[in-house]
């Protein structure tokens, strides 16, 4: 039975997701049923789940751990979804996306990503993350009129595949060494091996490495990054760079800080490599951008490097840090983007940078909420942004990765630079662009001012939450 | 526990802030209610400021009106806040400048009154913040929150180049702190290696001692962040560009106040954090200061618009403070904090006169003035003050706390000293030719015929600096006793025999333990100089302090 207790987060939204597939089939014609309300139902049980679940450590199947790791992911999720959920109902209304397919598609991918933030077995692995990239390669081209929505789709499914490829390699060549693919067993292997670690050992680290910089687009695996994210639908986007980003840096954290921990010191260098690139690239082609949606793609790509420097750190502060860093960046993005979907419409897209002039104008309270979510990606205190990276260096600065850590610092420097543009743009531009958009349904404007909350919370008081992220990763790896 | 008065200090402007947010906007048709409601929020705050004034005991170096809860336990971050004699004066200077700040915009910002009362309440909650911090993660949370509403202040309700201002402030500012962290985060990781436990509590960190190497990369960090605050040369592009775009507001609080924090990190946590390092930077950074002192007054001079030549005098007397700093002795740094003062309110007061101009005219260009003295003799009789107080007339404030810094400078480096003693002679050049152009001579210009002269409000803005120049300068002592202490014990604690200090040469030893005994005699007997009476008495077991051979 505790099999069955520990995959219950993801059974909920699996089934969850079923059921509103099914809804949508059986629903009279003219009459809506409400689908978003079924998803926000059934993530909130699951939420509660991984909350009982908390502290028991069941494992399910042998393959499926159900740690405080995974739960503070699940939860991490759970909040994601919701909020994707809430700023959802408006957009699909208004670009006529195909609702029943929508949102089981999101729910699909977040049972997949909380699969992969559970599992212990690198083909589960495997599994929970084709699971969640069709879910989000459909959910990129959704839009079928658009051809932008078409190319982004194929592109992030050709080089998607691509990783997966790589990533598939990655467990073979772990598995021709070790003989399993449990990561305690490759662990144990890998800690054994007196003479250093074989060269087939490297190239499945690689290979592996490989893989999860292409979800996580880490530099210089970015490429598909800005494409994807301006092509999908602005809110899908939303979903994608949090939820996805999560989810694979979950499995990253538990692969490499586990399975191939004995092997840190092989990896560590080229993982800071990839940190800095990653934090350099982000902010400075981020400045050049004036489509807000690419220069938060950008900014994304950024916030990965920001969390590679968790990982490099690989402290008990490095872990629980981007944990936090997860669920800040994770409400604040999708927040982000939330606002800016609901702001446009199929003709009016509210992508570009002058489209937000005067907004303050228009909708004072939007324009204050946006301007607390840009802050936050900026990481300016009093806000959840600024806690958690501050919580990330001060991991680097812990194992003396001072370079990475004023880099970091330096690069985020640059990057309140492109958010400032949009504040700018908002309260101090001179003219006051067109509103395309309709009404803000409450819901939507719930789930925007419910993000706030979480944003202040998170960047005043962190301490609940600081100690479950440090519970989290306790005695774990 | 007693009552948390500091807390409430810092938060009572905050919660005025949200507090307007609260009031429905109609058209702008309760503008008066808005402005009405954070004047007499920020005249609040300001009676708490004297409160504190109050309950401050001025013979104890310690910190007082303590606040100590756990905040972030896992990395022993504390919400940990206190007052000294350095910090008392610079949080009764908020609150005294916040509502002269609020009254001069009270015709001159006409859009959106109620965001701006709120940043500017916002604002005054960070800087008090700042000033009473005792644990380093909170101080750097008080100083980079603060630089959101300043940004907002200057790019919506600034000048024409606003945006391009408001940038630059944040930006600059922001590259300078963000190092600053980095070290931040680096004290309390080498304290959680040497007690096992991290912390960010200033006191402790006192404690710790430092190697060299590490001690000078933290102090370049932290120095960085507070010379651009300052702003030292050559790190002072942003300040004129900030000061002329920022409504007259918001160059009040930045030259009153802001500027303020630069030295005062200096003073608190630069320096005592640092000592070896900051002695060994200190003639580096005190002829930074005087380059600033002359090259400041030289720009001032040319400028033809008077806000550029306000914000690069503020260049030239911010260079004065920091060489204070830099003197690491008892007058030098009693100097330095008065000097804080002085600038606060004489420039405070500069700026609230040259809004006033620009409010009736719409243009600071100097040209267009002249001969104002036949149309506003009451504007330009506070204009003179305040002029005089700027360039140190001896009576008034400027005086005392210039005369102080260069005592203390002369004592350290007599060079630097008699350099940055012409930086007087100058401030007078650029100020009374300034002063002359604008009022006296021949009525010119038929625009300025008609100006009306000071308004009942302006007077409740303008006449509080007047009368702070003329006490402050009539009695320095009423403000120079109760930082006596805390001065002493940072000069001695910057100058105490430390365990690292033994690295020295020889010769350097002898002199540390000549200070020492001289500290051990002293320590007693701390008097605050009294000014007034006999400036020019040095005390012999003082002079020793120094760590001059």
């Amino acid at each position: 039975m505790t099999d069955f207790q520990a995959i219950m987060p993801t059974l909920i939204v699996t089934l969850t997701a079923i059921v509103t597939m099914v809804a949508e089939s059986f629903q009279p014609k003219g009459d809506k049923v409400p689908l978003g309300g079924l998803g926000l139902i059934g993530l909130a049980g699951a939420a509660l789940a991984s909350v009982l679940l908390w502290g028991r450590d069941l494992t399910g199947f042998g393959v499926m751990r159900a740690d405080n790791f995974a739960l503070f992911v699940n939860v991490t999720l759970c909040a994601i979804g919701i909020l994707t959920i809430l700023f959802s109902g408006p957009v699909v209304d208004r670009e006529r996306i195909p609702s029943g397919e929508y949102y089981a598609l999101t729910l699909f991918g977040i049972s997949g990503m909380m699969l992969m933030a559970g599992a212990s077995d690198l083909l589960l692995i495997f599994l929970a993350l084709e699971v969640m990239s069709l879910s989000v390669y459909v959910l990129t081209g959704i839009r079928r009129s658009s051809e932008k929505g078409a190319e982004a789709a194929f592109k992030y499914f050709l080089l998607g595949s691509f990783s997966s490829a790589f990533f598939l390699y990655g467990i073979a060549f772990t598995y021709a060494v070790v003989g399993s693919t449990r990561l305690d067993q490759v662990a144990a292997t890998l800690a054994g091996q007196a003479d250093g670690p074989s060269v087939m050992v490297l190239l499945a680290l690689g290979l592996l490495l490989v893989g999860f910089a292409f979800k996580v687009s880490a530099v210089p695996f970015h490429m598909w990054t800005p494409d994807a994210y301006e092509g999908a639908p602005t809110v899908v986007t939303g979903f994608m760079s949090t939820g996805v980003k999560a989810a694979a840096f979950a499995a990253f954290i538990r692969v490499f800080l586990s399975a191939f921990e004995p092997l840190h010191a092989e990896w560590a260098p080229v993982v800071s490599a990839i940190a800095v690139a990653t934090m350099v690239l982000g902010t400075t082609v981020g400045v050049a951008q004036n489509n807000v949606k690419r220069m938060l793609a950008y900014s994304s790509i950024a916030h990965g490097g920001y969390l590679l420097v968790g990982l490099v750190a690989a402290n008990s502060v490095g872990k629980a840090g981007m944990l936090f860093y997860l669920l800040a960046y994770g409400v604040t993005n999708v927040a982000a983007f939330g606002t800016m979907a609901l702001l446009s419409t199929e003709d009016h897209p509210h992508e570009n940078v002058r489209d937000f002039a005067g907004l303050w104008q228009r909708r004072p309270v939007l324009a204050a909420m946006m301007t607390v979510f840009l802050l936050s990606l900026g990481g300016l205190p009093p806000t959840a942004g600024f806690v958690a990276k501050w919580y990330v260096f001060a991991a680097a600065v812990q194992e003396g990765y001072f370079g990475i850590a004023i880099i970091g610092v330096l690069t985020s420097v640059i990057s309140v630079y492109f958010y400032l543009r949009i504040v700018v743009m908002m309260y101090m531009s001179e003219d006051v662009a067109v509103d395309p958009a309709p009404l803000v349904p409450r819901s939507a404007l719930a789930g925007l001012a419910l993000a706030t909350a979480a944003i202040f919370y998170l960047g005043v008081v962190p301490t609940r939450v600081i100690n479950l992220a440090v519970q989290s990763v306790q005695g774990l790896f | 526990m007693s009552f948390p008065l500091l807390s409430t200090v810092v938060f009572a402007p905050l919660l005025g802030a949200l507090l307007l947010l609260a009031i429905p906007n109609r058209q702008n048709a309760r503008d008066g209610l808005v402005r009405g409601l954070a004047l007499g929020i920020s005249l609040l705050v300001f009676v708490l400021t004297l409160l504190v004034w109050r309950a401050f005991d001025g013979r104890s170096a310690d910190f007082q009106l303590v606040e100590r809860v756990a905040w972030i336990p896992a990395f022993g971050i504390e919400y940990h806040v206190g007052v000294d004699g350095i910090s008392l004066w610079l949080i009764v200077l908020t609150g005294f400048l916040t509502p002269l700040a609020l009254l001069s915009s009270w015709i001159g910002i006409e859009k959106k009154v109620k965001e701006f009362s709120f940043f500017v309440l916002a604002l005054q909650a960070g800087m008090l913040g700042v000033f009473v911090s005792l644990d380093l993660f909170l101080f750097y949370i008080f100083w980079d929150a603060m630089l959101i509403p300043m940004y907002f202040l200057i790019g919506i309700w600034g000048y024409d180049q606003r945006i391009y201002a408001a940038i630059k402030f944040i930006l600059y500012t922001m590259a300078g702190s963000v190092l600053m962290l980095i070290a931040i985060i680096g004290l309390a990781v080498l304290h959680a290696q040497a007690t096992g436990q991290y912390s960010f509590n200033l006191l402790r960190l006192y404690e710790l001692s430092i190697e060299p190497r590490t001690q000078l990369w933290f102090f370049l960090a932290f120095a960085l962040a507070f010379a651009i605050k300052v702003p030292l040369f050559p790190f002072h592009t942003w300040l004129p560009d900030a000061h002329v775009q920022a409504p007259t507001a918001g160059s009040v609080i930045l030259a009153g106040v802001l500027l303020k924090m630069g030295t005062y990190g200096l003073i608190r946590f630069a320096f005592p954090l640092f000592p070896d390092a900051a002695l060994q930077v200190a003639p580096f950074l005190g002829t930074l200061a005087v380059i600033g002192i002359v090259y400041g007054a030289l720009v001032a001079m040319v400028q033809p618009d008077m806000k550029k030549l306000v914000a690069y005098s503020s260049v030239s007397h911010m260079g004065f403070i920091v060489l204070g700093i830099c003197a690491a002795n008892v007058q030098g740094m009693q100097g330095a904090v008065y000097q804080m003062l002085n600038h606060g309110v004489s420039t405070g007061g500069l700026f609230l006169i040259v809004g006033m101009l620009s409010d009736r005219r719409h243009t600071r260009q100097i040209a267009e003035y002249g001969g104002l003295k036949h149309v506003m003799p009451k504007l330009v009789a506070a204009f003179l003050i305040l002029t005089l107080s700027s360039i140190a007339m001896p009576g008034l404030n400027g005086f005392v706390g210039e005369f102080l810094t260069l005592m203390g400078a002369y004592r350290w480096r007599p060079v630097l000293a008699a350099v940055a003693a012409t930086g007087v002679i100058l401030s007078a050049v650029y100020m009374l030719w300034m002063f002359q152009r604008v009022n006296y001579g021949a009525l010119t210009n038929p625009k300025n015929k008609q100006l009306p002269d000071l308004s009942p409000r302006e007077w409740a803005a303008i006449g509080p600096t007047l009368v702070m120049a003329v006490v402050m300068g009539v009695v320095p002592n009423l403000f120079l006793a109760p930082m006596a202490p805390a001065v002493d014990r940072l000069v001695q604690r910057l100058h105490a025999q430390r365990p690292a200090l033994a690295r020295t040469a020889a010769h350097d030893v002898v002199g540390a333990g000549r200070v020492r005994r001289a500290g051990k005699v002293t320590a007693g007997q701390v008097r605050p100089l009294r000014v007034e009476v006999r400036p020019l008495r040095v005390e012999p077991s003082r002079a020793a302090l120094s760590l001059e051979p």
